[in-house]
This record gives structure tokens, sequence and C-alpha cells, in this order.
């Protein structure tokens, strides 16, 4: 093996390691905002994302058989839709339900896992039972070699720069608009803010709404790297919470970490084990570490 | 009569006998033997419901994981059946006899070292009884010490399942990953499977069962069980009355996991076989519906919950297989909006008050109507019926 095989392999290993980063980042993000910023624990996160999935899938086969000449182009589009989907779709299930469970967040997580049960048997009906994966664009497949014996594919890259955006997206909402100020002060003190003319419970909705439209968005890119069936969903539901758990909840920048902590160590003991002994290494890290350090990496200093 | 009645409202007996009742007579007497051991494996779930109501209703905090304690008391009990299932004799075409047959598939030709205690049945009743108790020691202990609650505990008891699961699957050779460990047929050379054994298997969790309703009611009876419900709803009036308010809940912790521990032992002896697919997330969380819908707070109230989630569960995938998703959801939403307390606080909180109300109607009426047996039961002799908070009075379904 010489030195060059040697720097593709870490290369390579390195941007799994990456990419793996960006799954979680994107899976975190809506969560963080639900979980982290409001409280409420969604369950029914994993089948928001897998909203997002099968809106882009329908939207390639209408593509497909009714313009086929905009293949493509349809993608980005789709995922628009598929934000706009998950985000109507959260907006009526806070009305529905959520909002009479904010002081009861351990409720939430019945009534949402409720809530999943049925999203499933919905996709279940509607796209049947089998796994199902859109027809991508052509700029989507294929792999990127900037070198001999280096093999870079190009779904993970874009998976990599979606998340990125969707960040920085998240901070400058959070951070800069009028609509995150409104989100923190609720977070921060519920009543005060209302005292102060905020109506919280108009926030509430649209930070629900959005974190669940974030994870459509999330679900959307995953079409590129696997299938969707009606219980994707509940294969990413743990990771999330994790991720965000461990990031420390009300903290963007600890869930940006953490997915990137998790992601390494997965990826790296994954190089010298087997999967499944790696992913129980990587958790059972987690776990210690928040026994000792509950709060997260970061904890948040609001004051509940 | 009336001091045997004034004994059950001061005990809260009443609805355990009723319960008993049920389990013992009417349900051997009306049900198949097919029924009746769906209704065996249903009340192993009960056990964990019941620890449950101990951890999450009198406790309050809520445990994700509580599949990982059912399924470390489940292997334990499948592994010693294994091993009786598998000597020398009927596994003689393997290359290596004596051992389990997915160790042989897998390669592996002696028997793990951490498996020999399985092969004695004291030390494996003693292992089941006590590992999943000693590990939610460790947990509870490490977590509740440093004021790890609510949220947080349940996320993290969930990852805990979800370990647990990836382990079992990933380490095929000692496990028998994703089949789990099947084939179990006889236990100290008992069939299990015939007739009669199931019989007596499905009256021994309904003896052991019992059992542990009476021991938590003692608990909750206790100065234990009113510190636990203190804590729940003031933590820190607790904490500074000198009460070290983190060892009573490892104290419910363990308990809910040694409950679940026998529940799951008790369901591999009655199903004959244990897999990770009783012991990981989705699992766990149903055992935390059994308990909500029946009534968090309700030790028999969890245990309608735990036969009726099931039955309907059965029913509605036979009958319905494309409805029964929706009716869970709807019944999960319904339970957590309408009634937080479960079957058992509509019960106490609904059904008994109008009741009362009617029976005292007609007392005050001039011509006495006879008394329906189930008047004597539910009638609460000098309580007003809104004046007792719900945490006490809905123990009492």
């Amino acid at each position: 093996m010489t030195f060059s095989d040697m720097m593709n392999i870490g290369l390579m290993q390195g941007f799994a390691g990456l990419s793996l980063f960006s799954v979680l980042l994107l899976m975190g993000l809506g969560l963080a905002i639900i979980f982290g910023q409001m409280g409420v624990i969604n369950m029914a996160h994993g089948e928001f994302m897998t909203i997002g999935a099968y809106t882009i899938f329908a939207i390639s086969h209408l593509t497909e058989s009714f313009a086929p000449n905009l293949m493509g182009a349809y993608f980005p589009f789709a995922i628009a839709v598929a934000f706009v989907v998950a985000f109507v779709v959260g907006w009526g299930v806070e009305w529905a339900f959520i909002r009479h469970l904010y002081k009861r967040p351990l409720d939430t997580l019945l009534a949402t896992w409720g809530l999943s049960l049925g999203m499933q048997q919905i996709f279940r009906s509607t796209f049947g039972p089998k796994e199902v994966s859109p027809t991508l664009p052509d700029w989507l497949m294929g792999s990127w070699a900037p070198a001999e014996g280096l093999d870079i594919p190009l779904n993970g890259l874009f998976v990599m720069a979606l998340s990125v955006f969707v960040t920085c997206g998240v901070l400058i909402a959070l951070y800069k608009s009028r609509w995150g100020l409104r989100v923190r002060a609720t977070v921060a003190n519920r009543t005060m803010a209302n005292a102060t003319g905020i109506n919280t419970k108009r926030t509430d909705r649209l930070t629900f709404a959005i974190g669940c439209g974030i994870a459509g968005v999330a679900g959307a890119a995953f079409t590129t790297i696997g299938s969707t069936g009606p219980t994707s969903g509940s294969l990413y539901i743990v990771d999330a919470f994790l991720v965000v758990t461990f990031g420390g909840a009300a903290s963007l920048l600890g869930t940006v970490v953490s997915a990137f902590g998790i992601a390494q160590t997965q990826s790296v003991t994954e190089f010298f084990m087997s999967g499944s002994n790696a992913k129980v290494l990587t958790l059972s890290a987690i776990v210690v570490i928040l026994m000792l350090r509950p709060q997260g990496l970061f904890a948040s200093k609001v004051r509940r | 009569m009336t001091a045997f009645k004034h004994w059950l409202d001061r005990t809260g007996m009443g609805s355990v006998l009723l319960l008993a009742l049920l389990l013992i007579v009417v349900f051997p007497l009306c049900l198949d033997l097919f029924r009746l051991n769906l209704v065996g494996k249903y009340l192993c779930y009960a056990f964990v419901a019941l620890g449950l109501v101990m951890l999450w209703g009198y406790g309050g905090v809520l445990s994700l994981g509580q599949g990982v304690f059912f399924g470390l008391g489940g292997y334990g009990m499948a592994m010693f059946l294994k091993l009786e299932a598998s000597d020398p004799v009927t596994t003689k075409i393997q290359s290596t006899p004596g051992i389990p047959d997915f160790m042989d598939w897998n390669q592996l030709t002696a028997l793990p070292i951490w498996w020999e205690p399985f092969r004695s049945f004291p030390l494996t009743l003693l292992l089941v009884l006590t590992v999943p108790t000693l590990i939610a020691f460790i947990i509870g202990y490490a977590m509740f010490k440093r004021r790890v609650g609510g949220v947080y505990f349940a996320i993290i008891t969930q990852a805990i399942a979800l370990i647990l699961t990836v382990l079992i699957i990933g380490q095929q050779g000692y496990t028998g990953g994703v089949n789990g460990m099947t084939d179990l047929k006889t236990l100290l050379g008992w069939d299990t499977r015939t007739n009669s054994a199931k019989y007596i298997l499905y009256f021994v969790s309904v003896g052991l069962l019992l059992g542990s309703i009476v021991l938590c009611t003692w608990i909750q009876k206790s100065k234990l069980g009113t510190l636990l419900l203190a804590m729940r709803d003031k933590e820190d009036r607790v904490r500074f009355s000198g009460y070290d308010v983190s060892m009573f809940r490892v104290f419910a912790f363990c308990l809910a996991a040694l409950l679940s521990a026998v529940g799951g032992a008790m369901f591999t002896l009655q199903v004959g076989f244990m897999s990770p697919s009783l012991v990981g997330i989705v699992p766990s969380i149903e055992m935390v519906i059994f308990a909500a819908v029946g009534g968090r707070m309700s030790l028999v109230g969890a245990v309608y919950g735990a036969l009726l989630v099931n039955f309907g569960k059965t029913y509605f995938s036979e009958s319905f297989p494309d409805l029964w998703l929706f009716l869970m959801a709807a019944m999960f939403i319904g339970v957590v909006l309408g009634f937080p307390e479960g079957l058992a606080g509509l019960y106490t909180n609904k059904v008994k008050p109008w009741w009362q109300a009617r029976m005292a109607a007609r007392r005050a009426a001039p011509a006495t109507p006879p008394i329906t047996p189930a008047a004597k039961r539910t009638e609460a002799p000098d309580t007003e019926p809104g004046a007792l908070p719900p945490g006490i009075s809905s123990q009492q379904t």
C-alpha cells in the first residue's frame, strides 16, 4: 500500500464521516427547534422526514410522466414543496393537539407516538408497503474523482451542501429575524414574553411548523441516499434525539458539534470493527457522557 | 360484611379481588386454551405496566427502556431453556454437539463462559432477578444522583434500549441475532407446550401478577409511597425536608426493572421464544402505552390497560389490518388529550361520582330499591366524590 492509497482511504473515510455528520445534522435540526426550543418531545419527527421523502417521490413521479424534459430541474423545486407540505402538516398537528400539551412534555411523547403510528399507516395506504425511491436527476448520480483512486459520491456532496445551507438558514432565522427573537423570548420566559406583547401561541405554532418543515427537507435530502418506506421514520428518531440531547437541548451550536462528534466517532470506530459494534460503542459513549453531563455538551443558561 | 367492605375500601383491595376473579375464574372458563395463552402473554406485559405505574405514575419519571429489563429477564430464562434443549443427544448432528444451534451456525466451538451459570436453574432464577435490578440500580444511581429526570431520562433509557437491540442483533453467535432464541421446549424436563403446562404457567403468571399488585399496593400505602408521591409533586420540598430524593427514585426504578424481568421470564416460558423485537424501542413505548391507557396511577388499571390494548391489537390486526394502526393512533391521542389518568381515572373521576350521586338520590327517595352487587362494590361509605385528590382515589379502581 503506497502513501497515496493511504491518503485516499483516509480522505474517503473522512468524507464518509462528513456525510454521516450532515445526515445527523439534518435529522437533528428540526428536532433542535421543536424539542430544544419548545420542549415538545416529537416522536413523529421521523414521520415528518418521511413526508418530505414521499413528496420528492411523488413529484419525481409526476414530472416523469407529465414533463420528462424537466427531470433535470425538478429537484430543488421538490425540496421546497417538501418543506411546505411538512410545514402545513406540522401547523395542523400543532393546532389539533400539541398546543394542549405544552405543560405536559411527557404526554406530548405519547400523543406524537400515536400520531407517528397513524402517519405510518397513511403512508402505507397511499404509497404501498414497499420501499420506494424517486428518479434522481442526472447531476446527482455518479461520483466526483478529483484524483486517481479517490471517489467522492455526488449525492453525499449534495446532502452536505444542503445541510450547510439549512443550518445557516436556521441560525440566521433564529438569531437575526423577528421570529427568532420571539422564539427565544418565549423559550426564555413565556409569561414575560406574553406580557411584552408577543403572541406566544402563534409563535409556538409557527415554530413547530418550521421544525416540521425542516424535517421534511431532511427527509427530502435522504432520498438521494436511500429508499423510503412507511416505517423509515422510526429508524431516525433515536439518533435525532441523541444528537439534540447530546449537544445540549437549547443550543443549536451544540447540535452541530454533537452531530459532528457522533458522526466522526461512528465512522472512525467503524473502520476498526463491525458496523453494529461501532454503533453500540458510539451510543454507549453518548449515554455515559450524558450521565456525567446531563445537560449535554452546551448547557443552556435558560431558567426553566 | 360491613367490616369487610370497610377493609376493602381502606386497603383498595376490592378492585384487586375483582381482577383476581376475572383472571382466575372467568377467563379460564370462558376462553379456549389458545386465547387463554394469549391472555397469559398479555399479563407478562402487565408486569411491566405495573412497574411503570410505580415509576412513572408514582415516581414521576418515565422510562422508555423497560423493554431492556423485560428482555434481560426473558433472555436469561431463554438461555437456560435453550441450554436444556440443546443436550448432546439432540444436537449430535452439529459440528460441536451440546451447544445451542445458533452458536454452531456461527462457528462457535465452545459455550461462552458467561453462558455457564445458566446451566443451573436456581442460578438462572437468581440472575434473572438480580441482573436487571442491578443494571437498573447502576443506571438509576448514575442519573438520579445527578438529578437527571423527566425528558432526559426518557431519552437516555430509550438510547439504552436501542443499544441492547443493536448488541443482540450484532452478536449473533452469542445471542441468536435477529431470530432470537427459539425452540424452547422443556423446563427441567417438564414439557411446557402441553395443555396442562399452559394452564399451569397461566396460573403461575396470574399468581405472580396478583402478588406483585399486592406488594405494590403495600408500598403505595406505606410511608415510602407517600414520599414517592410527594417527590413527584414537590420534589424540592421533600429534598429540603432531609430526604435523599434520588435513592427513592433509584428504588422505584429497580422495582420497575425487577417486575419487568419477572414479566420477561414468564413471557419466555409461556410463548417459547425470545427475540430482539420484544426488547427495543417500539415495544418499550408500547409498554408505556399500556400503563397510560389503563391509568398511570392505578395498578389494577395498568393490568386492564395491558389486556385491553393487546386484545385490541390482536383483534383489529386480525380483522381490519389496515385500520388498526389508525385506531391505535386515535386511542393514544384520545387518552392523552381526553383522560390523562387513563381508564382508571375515567372511572374514578367520572363513572364513580355519577354512580354515587345516583345511588344517593335513590337512597333519599322513600322506597329503597334493591342494591345491585355493582353498587355494593363502588359505593364509598362516607367520602364526598370529589373530595379526594385524584392521586389517592384513583388506586381504587
